[in-house]
């Protein structure tokens, strides 16, 4: 014990097995063909069973989401062909196959051939939700392509009788089964478009095996059922029965049944839609006359109509208190050009020049009267001053003076006054004048005046 | 409307205009006079598609092919069919 081995638990070692199972891709996806036996359909709903062959057994399972839509019921004895992959269940430590697809054996390649086929037309895009054709609503005539002896057939002409007696059916018979199936089923197809009768087309037959339903799996059918003009229900078979033809229709019916129920709609269900279209109409008029009822009474219970006085005199109430507003306008604006103008009258008369003539005449007449007086004063003053000094002078005239007795002594020429002897000479011619006239005289003698003093 | 024009009519085509009068008096758009006559064409029609589905021709064939074509011939399912679906 030099060197301690490693112990490991019992679930690690299941875990590494499983990890490797699991880790290799070839024990992933793994087909097998074996007989099943010791077959639990557990009520968990996943089923428990062993495969075995001659030579070898194998723990199986197949889990419930797997089943739920195995096309047929696996029991004991049954030779069947498994898709899965292998595990190691830890807690027991075994290792199991875990089934993912079955089918019964012998079939096996057809189960192939429609998975390949599948994928094959699905790329090419035959199943595409946008090429289905929608189902007409009220479908004039049916077409049924099917065979003419069988559940299926009478299935779907009783189930279009009883919803809707009155749309023809046209049966184009076919074998659904063998090899002629086919072919048969594509022609009657396009037979059906060439004569262009029906609405609509119903495709199919009662259930079966696989084999049984190989013909509504073959590309020819699923493309007939495309290229066909009229819309097409498929109905092969039962509710897990899915075909090719069943993707490439327009509409997939699980039994020939459903197909018949959903080509016509009921009668009943037709009437009873009529007699609720004919209520929605009443309905419908019934609100609109309410409405139009309501706005005549409305329209009739207006004033213009109950009273149609009051509405007049309203308008010639208004009419008066129009005509006092043009009125008082009017009056007011009148008044105001009378006030305006009486105004400019008084200016006007205020500047009339004919007074400004009176007045000036009048200060005329006064100025030349008063220039007159001046005058006269001045006149009469100067005459009072001429008169005056006229007798001043009189008084002072030579003349009065000599009429007192005084006289003048001119010289011979009667040029110079003399006023002195000595301006004389005896025997010198002299003049004397006197008041009353002049006297020629010679001086005789002198006689020089002797001043007292 | 005339008789012939009536039935002139598919039952298709007769309910498509019945559905598209309903809709237009439900719209409420339509004038009174307007309205009174699609009710009364409504009713026509509803009429008519009544009579349309109480007409029970209870026409099968069955195409028949033979040396000079298609044939038609009246068909009627074979009623002792065992382990049928019950189809009602």
């Amino acid at each position: 014990m030099e060197q301690p081995a490693r112990v490991l638990g019992i679930r690690d070692i299941n875990r590494y097995i499983k990890m490797k199972l699991e880790g290799d891709q070839q024990l992933q996806d793994v087909w097998l063909r074996g007989e099943i036996s010791n077959f639990t359909h557990h009520s968990s709903g996943h089923m428990y069973f062993t495969l075995k062959d001659e030579s070898g057994r194998l723990k199986s399972i197949m889990f419930a989401s797997h089943n739920q839509r195995l096309p047929f019921r696996p029991k004991d004895g049954m030779k069947v062909l498994a898709r899965g992959g292998v595990s190691v269940y830890e807690r027991d430590g075994q290792y199991q196959f875990y089934v993912t697809a079955m089918q019964p054996d012998g079939i096996g390649s057809l189960y192939l051939a429609f998975e390949q086929l599948k994928k094959k037309l699905e790329t090419e895009g035959l199943f595409d939700e946008a090429a289905k054709r929608p189902i007409p609503r009220y479908p004039r005539a049916i077409g049924v392509i099917t065979s003419p002896t069988g559940a299926a057939v009478r299935d779907i002409i009783i189930t279009l009788q009883r919803r809707h007696p009155s749309v023809p059916i046209l049966l184009h018979p076919v074998s659904v089964q063998g090899k002629s199936a086919a072919p048969s089923i594509a022609k009657a197809i396009a037979t059906m478009n060439r004569l262009g009768e029906v609405d609509v087309l119903i495709v199919g037959r009662g259930g079966g095996s696989l084999e049984e339903l190989w013909a509504f799996n073959e590309e020819i059918v699923a493309r007939a059922i495309r290229a066909s003009v009229i819309p097409v229900i498929s109905a092969v078979g039962h509710e897990t029965d899915f075909t090719i033809a069943d993707f490439a229709a327009d509409l997939r019916a699980a039994t020939p049944t459903a197909a018949a129920e959903l080509a016509v709609p009921h009668m009943t269900e037709l009437r009873q839609g009529l007699a609720h279209l004919e209520q929605r109409m009443s309905k419908s008029l019934g609100l609109q006359l309410g409405r139009a009822r309501e706005r005549y009474q409305h329209a009739a219970r207006s004033p213009y109509f109950t009273q149609p006085r009051r509405a007049l005199l309203a308008q010639a109430e208004r009419l008066d208190r129009l005509r006092d507003r043009l009125r008082y306008r009017t009056e007011g604006s009148a008044g105001r050009a009378k006030e305006r103008i009486a105004r400019l009258a008084g200016r006007l008369a205020a500047a009339n020049p004919s007074e400004q003539v009176v007045y000036a005449r009048r200060r005329t007449t006064t100025a030349v009267r008063a220039l007159e007086l001046a005058m006269r004063r001045t006149l009469r003053e100067r005459q009072d001053a001429f008169g005056s000094a006229i007798r001043q002078l009189d008084a002072l005239s030579p003349l009065k003076v000599m009429a007192r007795g005084y006289s003048l002594v001119y010289d011979e020429q009667e040029k110079t006054l003399i006023r002195s002897v000595e301006e004389v000479q005896p025997g010198d011619l002299i003049r004397v004048r006197l008041a009353d006239g002049k006297l020629d005289c010679q001086i005789w003698g002198l006689h020089g005046e002797v001043e007292p003093g | 409307m005339s008789s012939n024009g009536e039935t002139a009519l598919s039952f298709e085509e007769a309910m498509e205009r019945l559905e598209g009068i309903v809709a237009r008096l439900e719209s409420g758009d339509v004038p009174l006079e307007t309205a009174i006559e699609l009710y009364q064409e409504g009713m026509a029609l509803s009429k008519l598609c009544g009579q349309k589905l109480e007409q029970v021709e209870r026409r099968i064939e069955m195409l028949i092919e033979d040396g000079d074509g298609l044939q038609r011939k009246p068909f009627a399912p074979q009623r002792d069919e065992a382990g049928g679906d019950k189809g009602e």
